[in-house]
C-alpha cells in the first residue's frame, strides 16, 4: 500500500516536473520554431503550429544585414574576459574568506551580496558619465570591467561556499607535509576545488553573455555583442517577428549548446552546500 | 633527533585562555601520551606544538632550537589527525610520496621508502587505490605511513584512533606501539581514551582545564595520583571517591579507593550494603554496591566469576595500604 502510494506520489512528482519544464521552455521553442516562418506566418491568428512552410530565408537576411559572427565574437570575448578576471580576483578573495576568516567577514561578502540587490539603473548615469571621460564607452574592454564587477559578488560566493565544503584539516595536513603556501594552493587545494571553480566558471560565461542591461546601454557599434544584434531587430520602423526570431535564435545557441553539454557539472556548483 | 621543550607557553583565543603558562620537557624517543576530558587543551597544546595554533606567549623549543615562531613544514615534525587528511584527489601512493615530494627527496628513495612503508603497514595491495576505496583502518595506516615516510624528529598523532570501531582501535594501538618500538622516534599523542594512554605511554601528560595536572608513567600516576582529579581520571573502572565521616578516619576531607583493592566478602568486612548491579565479564566481575547512607555506590572489582546477584548483601574491605588520601584542595596527602 505505502509502496502504491509513493509510486503514485512520484508519477504525479514527475509530471509536475514536466510541466513546469514544458512552460519554461515553450518561449524557447516558439522563438526557434517562428524563425523557420515568414514574417506573415509569424504573425498569423491562429497560430501556426508546425503546418507552415519551412524556411532559411529569415537567417540569412539576418545574416546579410548584420554581421553576426562580429557580435558572436564580442560576446566571446566579453563573458570570457569578464569571467576570467573576476575568477583571478575571486580566488585569493574566497580562499582568505574561507580559511583565514577574521571578524567582518561576514559582513564582507554580506556587504558585497547587497550590491547585487540594487537597482543597475541607479548607477548608469554615473558608469555612463565616467566611462565617456575615459572613452570607454562601446569598447570590450568597459564592457568586460563593468560585468566583471556586476559578477564579482556572485564569482566570490560561489567559490566561498566551495571553499568552505574543503575540510581545513587537509590543508593543515599539507602544511604538516612541508607544503607552502604556494604548494598548498596548487597541488592540494586547487585540484580538490576545481569542479567547483569550474560551475562558477560556466555559470559566469552564461550569466556574462546573457546581460542586456549594461551591453545594450554602453555599447553602440564596435563593441555591441549578441544581446544588442537580437535588440537591433525590434526596430522602430516595425517589428519582424520572424526575423527576431532568428536573430535570437542565432544568439542563445552557443549558450544553450554549452549549457546543454556542461548541465551536470552546472546542477553540482549551484546546488552544493546545499545538500551534502 | 627530537626533545621538545615548551617554556611558559600560553595560548588565548581573544579574552578567553585556553592555556595557562605550561611547562613540559618531551625526551628524545619518548611516547608522551596528552589526556584529559573533552576541552582540556590537550589538542590545542599539540597543534601549538605543531605549528598550527600561534602561541600567545613563551618558547617551544624543538632540538634546542627556538621553534616558537617557525611555520610548520619547518618543524620537521609528522602530524596524524583524527579525520586522517588524506589528499582525496592523490593515490595512496601519491598521498605517502607528498611529503617527500615537498622535501625534493629524489625519485628512487622516495619509492624505497614508500614500498618499506607500504611493506610495513600493509598497504602493497592498495598503492593505486584513491583514499575513498579504502576503510577507516587502511585510511589511518595511509594516513601514518605519509607520516613516517619524512622521518620526522617526532611524531604527533591527534586521537587517531576516535573514528575506528573497537576492535579495529585495540589492533591499532599495539601497531602504534610497535612502530614506537621500531623505529625509537618521539612521539605525542592526544586522546581523552585513559586506556590508550595506560597502554601505550612511557609518560602520561595529564590535563584539566589547559593546566598540566600530573606528568608520570602511567604506574606512578595509577599509584600515586597528585590529586583528585588525577585519582578520578586514571583507571578503568575509576577510583571510587568518599568524603564525610569515612575520610574523617583517616584524616582527610576525601579518601580514595580503587575498585581492585576492595575485597568482598560475605561473611564480614568494613562495610556492608547491598549488589544493584553486577556486570559478569567471565575474567572479572564488578559490582556496584549500595552501601546504605552513602550517596553514591561502591564500585568493586573481584577477580575471576564471582556468584554474587542484585539484591545479595555483601561486606567490602578496603586494602588500608592501597588508601589514597586527599586534603581539603584536593591535593594527595603524603
Amino acid at each position: 500500500m505505502a509502496r502504491a502510494v509513493t509510486q503514485q506520489r512520484k508519477a504525479v512528482n514527475t509530471a509536475i516536473a514536466w510541466i513546469i519544464g514544458l512552460l519554461i521552455f515553450f518561449p524557447i521553442f516558439w522563438t526557434i520554431l517562428t524563425s523557420f516562418k515568414t514574417e506573415a506566418q509569424a504573425i498569423a491568428d491562429p497560430p501556426l503550429w508546425f503546418s507552415f512552410d519551412w524556411t532559411l530565408d529569415n537567417y540569412v537576411t539576418v545574416q546579410e544585414r548584420s554581421n553576426y559572427f562580429r557580435h558572436f565574437w564580442n560576446s566571446v570575448v566579453i563573458s570570457v574576459g569578464s569571467t576570467v578576471i573576476g575568477l583571478i580576483i575571486a580566488i585569493p578573495a574566497a580562499w582568505s574568506m574561507a580559511f583565514v576568516p577574521g571578524k567582518q567577514t561576514r559582513n564582507v561578502l554580506m556587504w558585497m551580496l547587497s550590491t547585487k540587490m540594487l537597482p543597475p539603473v541607479g548607477v548608469l548615469v554615473p558608469i555612463y558619465l565616467i566611462f565617456r571621460n575615459v572613452g570607454l564607452l562601446d569598447t570590450k574592454l568597459g564592457l568586460i570591467i563593468v560585468l566583471t564587477l556586476i559578477n564579482l559578488p556572485i564569482i566570490v560566493w560561489m567559490l566561498y561556499t566551495y571553499f568552505r565544503e574543503i575540510p581545513n584539516d587537509i590543508l593543515e595536513a599539507a602544511r604538516m607535509d612541508g607544503a607552502g603556501l604556494w604548494d598548498e594552493i596548487v597541488y592540494v587545494l586547487t585540484p580538490m576545488a576545481v569542479p567547483g571553480i569550474a560551475s562558477t566558471l560556466l555559470l559566469n560565461i552564461i550569466l556574462a553573455w546573457n546581460e542586456a542591461f549594461w551591453t545594450l546601454n554602453l555599447t553602440a557599434a564596435n563593441a555591441a555583442p549578441l544581446t544588442a544584434f537580437i535588440a537591433s531587430y525590434s526596430s522602430p520602423e516595425g517589428l519582424f517577428y520572424a526575423k527576431l526570431s532568428a536573430a535570437s535564435t542565432m544568439a542563445i545557441a552557443p549558450i544553450l549548446i554549452m549549457g546543454w553539454f556542461s548541465q551536470k557539472q552546472l546542477v553540482r556548483g549551484l546546488t552544493f552546500g546545499a545538500v551534502k | 633527533m627530537g626533545r621538545i621543550t615548551l617554556d611558559q607557553v600560553t595560548k588565548s583565543f581573544g579574552d578567553v585562555e585556553v592555556i595557562p603558562p605550561l611547562d613540559l620537557t618531551i625526551e628524545d624517543g619518548e611516547f608522551v601520551v596528552f589526556v584529559g576530558p573533552s576541552g582540556c587543551g590537550k589538542s590545542t597544546l599539540l597543534r601549538l606544538i605543531a605549528g598550527l595554533e600561534d602561541v600567545s606567549s613563551g618558547q617551544i623549543r624543538i632540538d634546542r632550537e627556538d621553534a616558537t615562531h617557525l611555520p610548520p613544514a619547518k618543524r620537521s615534525l609528522a602530524m596524524v589527525f583524527q579525520s586522517y587528511a588524506l589528499y582525496p584527489h592523490m593515490s595512496v601512493k601519491k598521498n605517502i610520496a607528498f611529503p617527500m615530494k615537498m622535501a625534493g627527496i629524489p625519485k628512487d628513495e622516495q619509492e624505497r621508502r614508500i614500498e618499506n612503508a607500504a611493506k610495513v603497514l600493509n598497504l602493497t595491495d592498495y598503492l593505486d587505490r584513491r583514499p575513498g576505496q579504502l576503510s577507516g583502518g587502511q585510511r589511518q595506516r595511509v594516513a601514518i605511513g605519509r607520516a613516517i615516510v619524512r622521518e620526522p624528529a617526532a611524531f604527533l598523532f591527534d586521537e587517531p584512533l576516535s573514528n575506528l570501531d573497537a576492535a579495529l582501535r585495540v589492533g591499532m594501538r599495539l601497531e602504534i606501539s610497535e612502530l614506537h618500538n621500531r623505529l625509537a622516534t618521539t612521539m605525542i599523542y592526544v586522546t581523552h581514551d585513559q586506556v590508550e594512554a595506560m597502554t601505550m605511554a612511557d609518560k602520561i601528560v595529564v590535563l584539566h582545564a589547559g593546566r598540566i595536572e600530573q606528568v608520570g608513567s602511567p604506574l606512578e600516576l595509577y599509584r600515586t595520583p597528585r590529586n583528585l582529579f588525577v585519582a578520578g581520571f586514571i583507571g578503568s573502572p575509576r577510583m571510587n571517591l568518599l568524603g564525610g565521616p569515612e575520610a574523617a578516619k583517616h584524616d582527610a576531607r576525601t579518601v580514595g579507593i580503587r575498585p581492585e583493592h576492595i575485597r568482598v566478602s560475605r561473611e564480614s568486612g568494613n562495610w556492608t550494603g547491598t549488589v544493584g548491579v553486577a556486570e559478569h565479564l567471565g575474567s572479572d566481575t564488578f559490582f556496584h554496591v549500595h552501601v546504605p547512607g552513602w550517596d553514591d555506590p561502591i564500585t568493586v572489582r573481584a577477580e575471576g566469576e564471582v556468584d554474587l546477584r542484585h539484591g545479595d548483601t555483601v561486606h567490602l574491605t578496603p586494602d588500608p595500604d592501597r588508601l589514597h588520601r586527599f586534603d581539603a584542595e584536593g591535593m594527595r596527602i603524603a
